[in-house]
């Protein structure tokens, strides 16, 4: 059902982010999110939309079971990352990324229950954005 | 074993001492102490263990403590469903008076209970030795609060906030002492160990106890320790010194 759930707001997220740049965007292509604090995705966003959620979870299995720590699709660097340059957050409104983006395809991210979703301190952070330490 | 089977094994440890000579005469790769690189996966060639000298323990010090709830992001309340990770315990042994103090926590065991009854996997232990929920598969059940015989566990109950970016934790899942594996598997050192030595008691040693080199194993070598409840067999990578 999950499964299923998650797969349908990825097509939707695709659908309606698709040609919209990295950035702000206040249009009806897609949610205005907080532009991302530097640099490019580790991956080209149009397959982050999609497919975020297999990324980290198979990344998550090798950071928690085998204990490696820099991972390419680490969420701690998703939220340094993505995180709002004021409150250091990627929940709290409609422009935070990851809630921006979640509510408009209407879908719940079920991470936050556990994982902070404040960004880390810079020094951590710089080391996580360099080996996506986490 | 017959004379053959054991010359070959003898050949074979022979060969694999020179080949390891060859390989690295007297220069390590990376941090052999902390025994991986944060990019590679733990080994079983390391066995993360502490030391605890309950003789330098200070009664009503709480250090180790207060530095765990910092580091984690628990609450540091102690309501009756509050987690604790550690938790400083005082015994007195009444025909004599002696009176100790100790820091308590999941004693990362060998043989795990808390691994073994767990249903969904979700419970286990890295190859390294370390303990750990994987709170992605846990569902709460709680049988590994009943299967451990330390009272290591905790089960969150409400929902957290204010979570440590490192640490994850929330509403309905099992958790414990994860020896700061996130410290470590970045060459760090547990911070109860930290503060410890940063009050200048120095009562809690951390290291690799397969490494015959590290300070943990000279002093294992050298002094009487005790697992606790070393009768239950689940040979504990936590041991106590004076007790
Ligand atoms: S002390 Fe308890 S929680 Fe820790 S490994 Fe042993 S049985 Fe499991
Ligand atoms: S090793 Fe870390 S998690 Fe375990 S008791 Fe010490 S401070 Fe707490």
């Amino acid at each position: 059902m999950r499964a299923a759930g998650i797969l349908r707001a990825a097509i939707v997220a695709t659908l309606l982010l698709s040609g919209s740049a990295m950035g702000p965007v206040a249009s009806a292509a897609g949610p205005a999110l907080d532009p991302p604090r530097s640099g490019p995705c580790v991956e080209d966003p149009k397959l982050m939309r999609r497919s975020h959620m297999e990324f980290l979870r198979h990344d998550r299995d090798d950071t928690v079971r085998r204990g490696i720590r820099p991972v390419k699709h680490s969420l701690a660097a998703c939220v340094d990352c993505h995180a709002n340059a004021k409150d250091g957050q990627v929940l709290g409104s409609e422009q935070h990324f990851c809630q921006g983006c979640h509510s408009y395809a209407a879908v719940k991210p079920d991470c936050f229950g556990c994982h902070a979703s404040t960004a880390r301190p810079a020094t951590t952070a710089s080391a996580g954005a360099a080996g996506s330490l986490r | 074993m017959n004379p053959v089977s054991k010359r070959r094994r003898e050949f074979l440890g022979t060969a694999a001492t020179i080949a390891g000579a060859m390989i690295a005469p007297g220069v390590f790769l990376y941090d052999y102490a902390h025994g991986k690189a944060p990019g590679e996966a733990a080994s079983g060639k390391v066995r993360w263990g502490m030391l605890i000298d309950t003789t330098k323990c200070a009664s009503g010090c709480r250090d180790c403590v207060d530095a765990c709830n910092q580091e984690n992001g628990l609450p540091g309340t102690t309501r009756p469903t509050d987690s604790q990770w550690i938790r400083k315990v005082d015994l007195k042994d009444l025909k004599t008076g002696k009176a100790i103090s100790a820091p308590v926590m999941c004693q990362h065991c060998a043989d795990p209970p808390c691994v073994d009854v767990c249903p969904t996997g979700a419970s286990f232990k890295r190859a390294d030795g370390i303990v750990l929920v994987d709170r992605h598969t846990c569902i709460g059940c709680r049988y590994c609060m009943m299967a451990c015989p330390y009272k290591a566990r905790s089960f969150v109950h409400e929902p957290t906030t204010g979570q440590k970016p490192d640490v994850p934790r929330g509403k309905g899942c099992v958790e414990s002492c994860t020896l700061c594996v996130h410290k470590v598997d970045r060459g760090g050192t547990p911070s109860c160990v930290e503060a410890c030595a940063a009050a200048g008691h120095h009562a809690i040693v951390f290291g690799d106890l397969n490494d015959p080199q590290s300070e943990i194993s000279k002093r294992v070598r050298a002094v009487a320790t005790t697992q606790l409840r070393a009768d239950l067999r689940t040979d504990n990578g936590v041991r106590y010194q004076g007790i």
